[in-house]
């Protein structure tokens, strides 16, 4: 798996499901914080007609953070919003991946059920919206 | 003669406390928590953070409560925290097509691949007023079907196979931000949808409304509406790939437009986009109205309507810039209007004295 894989299944994942599933590892290695937390924002850009030039749509909060472990592994994380903690998460977790004696239990009992437990969720509000998907039907004329 | 004084300190500081009694209201009421605001007044939230230029719903959910409901006060909230932010990233453009839809409809074409979605929508309610909504009652969860959607592929794609309608590539452009340049006119398409995103909903409804009432009619046909969740990538430099940070909701509008051709180009449907954050239909469609109009110079149009002017609609959107322009009257503006008394008496003396004088020169003639 790669890191930024791993970023897109922890950033997708609400902190208050990610931390306790982090704890339940019982991995997590000593850290220090080389930069951030901090909030900033990112641009958000879209796309003229979807398809076409590049266009400045808004900003919207973003929290980054950069940690390091005692063995010198960097780890970074991004994330939506304003959570300080959850990006120092995403940094703590991308950091303890480089190690190789780690980074099995991560991607496999941390990362792998948190993405299915995205795809779920993505699933459950799939088929909310597939209930309201018109069926039409012809209205047949009378002989 | 006008002397320069200070005051007002003690009546603003109970004027504050005053309105922070009324925004609480009845004491013996529940007080409105932000968490209820961002979750039950989500289409004031969309439209505030659109306006705003920021997304950010809880805060947009605060912004709203400090405000008492007032939209543009909320706005305003929003984008004064938004310049104590630093910009730490820009994203990669959203990739609409691969939005996990909520909604998505289209008025061109009945049979689409994927199906008219209507999702949570206020369409075909009646619009009378539900008095159940008076009364604490529990909601029933929403329908779920069976299966998940099938994919939904961009309406206007299928028309772009045929070559019917124009094509929007991307030349690799850099989009102008006027949150950094002072838009400089005449504006690029880009940055003429920067400003239209964050311009007043009620401004660009307006003005698409005219453009439907005959100035500057471009004949519009909603091509595709979608509403739902976008994934947000931004390049990182530390990992020399683009990683995603989160999903946001936004709402887009395809609108196929009138057609134009040349001698050398065969005619085709012409196009307006709209694109806001959250769930913003009305915002979308009259953007992709407008956008349309804008475009009357780029492709040969006579120029003669209101939404067709550039600076003049794209200088106005803003409800941040006009409610300031417009509530500054209320500052004080004695010395201001001192001066003009002055000027308008002088005018007066000099009038009384001229018509004094007036029949005396008939006389002598």
């Amino acid at each position: 798996m790669t890191r930024s894989q791993r970023q897109r299944v922890l950033s997708l994942t609400p902190r208050e499901r990610l931390e306790p599933r982090w704890s339940a590892l019982g991995i997590a290695r000593p850290h220090r914080c080389v930069r951030g937390p901090e909030i900033g924002m990112a641009m958000v850009r879209g796309r003229v007609g979807a398809t076409g030039n590049a266009f400045n749509l808004g900003e919207m909060t973003l929290t980054r953070a950069s940690v390091t472990l005692e063995d010198g592994a960097l780890g970074h994380g991004w994330v939506r919003g304003r959570d300080l903690r959850h990006a120092e998460l995403i940094a703590l977790i991308d950091a303890c991946a480089q190690q190789e004696d780690l980074r099995e239990r991560i991607d496999g009992e941390l990362i792998a059920p948190l993405a299915d437990e995205i795809a779920n969720r993505h699933a459950e509000a799939s088929r909310t919206a597939a209930a309201t998907r018109v069926d039409f039907f012809t209205m047949v004329r009378g002989e | 003669m006008y002397v320069a004084v200070k005051g007002g300190e003690k009546a603003i500081a109970n004027a504050h406390r005053s309105l922070a009694d009324r925004r609480r209201g009845d004491r013996d009421l529940a007080e409105l928590s932000v968490a209820q605001i961002q979750q039950q007044l989500r289409l004031a939230i969309d439209r505030v953070m659109s306006e705003a230029s920021l997304f950010d719903p809880e805060l947009a959910a605060l912004a709203l409560k400090q405000a008492s409901g007032d939209t543009i006060e909320a706005v305003f909230l929003l984008r004064a925290y938004r310049t104590t932010l630093p910009r730490l990233a820009v994203s990669e453009p959203l990739d609409t097509s691969a939005m996990r839809v909520e909604r998505r409809i289209s008025a061109t074409y009945k049979d689409i691949p994927g199906g008219q979605i209507l999702g949570p929508t206020y369409d075909y309610t009646h619009r009378l007023l539900d008095f159940m909504q008076l009364a604490e009652g529990e909601v029933a969860t929403p329908a779920r079907a069976e299966q998940a959607l099938e994919h939904c592929p961009q309406i206007l794609e299928l028309l772009d196979a045929e070559g019917l309608i124009e094509q929007e590539t991307d030349d690799g452009l850099e989009p102008g931000d006027i949150t950094r340049d002072p838009p400089d006119y005449p504006l690029d398409r880009a940055t003429r949808l920067q400003m239209l995103a964050r311009g007043d909903e009620g401004y660009l409804l307006s003005l698409a409304y005219s453009t439907q009432r005959g100035y500057g009619r471009n004949h519009p046909f909603a091509g595709e509406i979608r509403l739902g969740q976008v994934e947000v990538e931004i390049f990182v430099e530390e990992l020399g790939e683009c990683v995603c940070i989160g999903e946001i909701p936004v709402s887009e509008c395809q609108m196929i437009n009138q057609f134009g051709g040349s001698r050398e180009a065969a005619p085709q449907f012409t196009r307006g986009y709209g694109l806001a954050f959250g769930h913003n239909e009305r915002k979308t469609m009259a953007m992709a109205l407008v956008d349309r109009a804008l475009r009357a110079e780029e492709l040969g149009e006579p120029i003669g309507s209101p939404a067709q002017q550039a600076e003049f609609v794209l200088a106005h959107a803003d409800s941040v810039e006009a409610s300031g322009f417009v509530s500054h009257l209320k500052l004080p503006h004695y010395v201001d209007f001192q001066s003009e008394l002055e000027l308008l008496r002088r005018l007066r003396r000099a009038h009384a004295e001229g018509q004094k004088a007036a029949p005396d020169e008939e006389d002598s003639q």
